[in-house]
């Protein structure tokens, strides 16, 4: 074959690849807002959900889903952030340092069955919780603290050296200097990734089938004690997530209308991952634009 | 009052608080840095003592439980402990979509960059993100409404097999595969490609004798990340391979993998039966496969410094 008509060829083979993976998304995106929005709808949104008669919404799964993320992040975030300055600011090269590297590629490695088996043992059976949120919570900061950390470290090393040099010779402290000038500096790109991040931790389930349980107790929207067995803000009840609620009607449900229920939460699911990863574009760009004088 | 202070004093006050702050701020990040190493080494030892368990407590042989292809722990007379199938089919599954997800990763990534760098990456780029941000239960659930039936009509068997499995994982590890790839291929030194261009070379040519080549060990790299995601991933595979314990035959007969059993059967046996403990050896085999390919990682990294 001629060289050149070789070229033309894989020339060809390459758009055709790209052609065949945006075919692929486009399908699953299409199948899965064609099917899900029959389905939503303010009812399904509101009503609780049924273990046997068709009918059933996601109410408690959809607050189970954003308390569990809101515990989340309020656990990893000041961890992650915490991290990433030690690594970026005070690690020096060396054995130490090798040490953390390797457990945060182990932690980010970690299949997410592991991490939920791991959240049972622990936050479940040793601690003699049961199926709880704050178990929920914890299993998820292990799967997303490596993410967090890394986007710290990249967004701190991405601070321009000067800034910090100029306040370390007008004599301010190290710490006060991370505090005040290297950190806000960095707050834009932290933010995107805990957004990011957020959306990921959202659509998980393996990791919180055996630490937030598959099973949701009857919740008292009115009743806001946090210590309260009815309460949905009591960390210490069992909570299924949309994702989990995806996966348990599909395999372990009894009820007649599980197609109906399941496309309209995957289609409620993938909506609200895009909106986390639109938003954090869209507050990324504008508390840059914000903060610096770049346009 | 205040002012009546000597200065030096007043120095002094502020100088030891904010030396304080330094302090705890220090402190503060010490603590999370410590708080990633305990979480390592806690879920190693927690898990590898729970997963040894079946060996040491119930006396199951180690070298049964890898070898022998007869799963049956609920037979009260005659329980059999092994696990070869679920092996098997993890691997097979793992295998099979690297193999679908690696030519169209990296023909992807070359798309992007060599191709088509300016639209073509405009368009990819967000494809691949709208790709991870899928969360894996909805792969699972369009498998099995779609893509279960689609193969059952048309190709045979039940549906439910190793080929659904296949498709489902190499989907979901497409976008690892490309990421990396793309970013291996566009940090090649641009002397690379004109060198070879001004060799006369065509621009397949310079893609194939010189620029993947050049890449190769990260290419490398990308493909093993994408298959220690496939090999760690559970309830899309769930969903569609079928989970019955024999091994398959073809890849059309249902399989099942380690995550799959230990997603069915965790919930409901006995914590601390055999069986559980069992499913707990199984979450050891997968950490140990989860540092072997860390380890593959490494190594691959080690010679693209050499290089």
């Amino acid at each position: 074959m001629n060289s050149k008509t070789a070229d033309r060829l894989a020339t060809g083979v390459f758009i055709t690849i790209a052609i065949m993976i945006t075919a692929i998304l486009a399908g699953l995106f299409f199948y899965i807002f064609v099917n899900g929005f029959k389905y939503i709808s303010f009812d399904f949104l509101t009503t609780p959900s049924s273990n046997v008669r068709a009918g059933g919404g996601i109410r408690d799964q959809l607050f189970n889903s954003f308390y569990i993320l809101l515990i989340t992040m309020l656990i990893t975030v000041p961890i992650g952030v915490g991290g990433g300055i030690y690594m970026a600011e005070y690690a020096k090269p060396g054995k130490i340092t090798d040490l953390i590297r390797t457990c945060i590629e182990v932690l980010s490695s970690l299949p997410s069955i592991v991490i939920g088996m791991f959240g049972l043992l622990v936050f479940v059976n040793t601690t003699g919780w049961g199926y709880t949120i704050l178990g929920g919570a914890l299993a998820l900061t292990v799967f997303n603290l490596p993410t967090m950390v890394r986007t710290t470290e990249d967004a701190i090393r991405a601070v321009p050296q000067d800034l910090k040099e100029a306040s370390l010779a007008l004599g301010i402290t190290h710490w006060h200097t991370i505090k005040t000038v290297i950190l806000p500096t960095a707050f834009p790109a932290i933010l995107t990734g805990a957004i990011l991040a957020a959306g990921r931790v959202f659509g998980e389930a393996a990791a919180l089938l055996f630490t937030a349980g598959l099973s949701t107790p009857r919740l008292d929207y009115t009743n806001w004690n946090p210590f309260s067995e009815q309460s949905p803000l009591n960390i210490f009840r069992p909570a299924e997530t949309l994702a989990v609620h995806i996966w348990s009607v599909n395999t372990q449900g009894l009820i007649p209308d599980v197609e109906a229920v399941s496309s309209g939460s995957a289609a409620v699911l993938v909506i609200s991952v895009l909106i986390f990863n639109l938003a954090a574009r869209w507050i990324g760009r504008i508390i840059h634009k914000r903060i610096t004088a770049t346009k | 009052m205040e002012k009546l202070l000597p200065a030096q004093n007043r120095l002094l006050k502020s100088k030891s608080s904010r030396l304080g702050g330094e302090f705890r701020g220090k402190l503060f990040v010490i603590l999370c840095a410590v708080i990633m190493i305990t979480a390592t080494i806690a879920i190693t030892i927690f898990l590898s003592t729970k997963g040894l368990q079946s060996f040491t407590k119930n006396g199951i042989s180690i070298i049964e439980f890898l070898t022998s292809s007869k799963w049956d722990p609920t037979n009260k007379a005659n329980p059999a402990y092994g696990v070869l199938p679920f092996i098997f089919g993890s691997f097979a599954v793992t295998i099979l979509a690297a193999l679908v997800a690696a030519p169209l990763g990296i023909g992807g990534a070359i798309f992007m960059t060599e191709i088509a760098p300016s639209w073509g990456r405009k368009i990819l780029q967000p494809v691949v993100e709208l790709l991870v941000g899928i969360p894996s239960v909805v792969y699972g659930f369009i498998g099995l409404t779609v893509l279960v039936p689609f193969i059952r009509e048309h190709v045979g068997g039940l549906g439910f097999s190793l080929l659904s499995g296949m498709i489902v994982l190499a989907i979901m590890i497409l976008p690892t595969i490309t990421t990396i790839a793309t970013d291996a291929m566009s940090s090649l030194p641009n002397h690379l490609r004109e060198g070879s261009y001004a060799l006369g070379a065509t621009r397949w040519q310079t893609i194939r004798k010189v620029l993947v080549p050049a890449a190769l060990p990260s290419l490398l790299t990308a493909i093993i990340l994408g298959m220690a995601r496939a090999f760690g991933e559970a309830l899309a595979v769930q969903m569609v391979i079928g989970n019955v314990r024999d091994m398959p035959n073809s890849i059309l007969d249902a399989s099942a993998t380690l995550t799959t059993i230990i997603t069915l059967n965790m919930g409901h046996t006995t914590y601390g039966s055999v069986e559980n403990n069992t499913l707990w050896s199984m979450g050891l085999i997968l950490l140990i496969m989860s540092f072997a390919f860390i380890l593959l990682i490494r190594y691959l990294s080690s010679r693209r410094k050499l290089r």
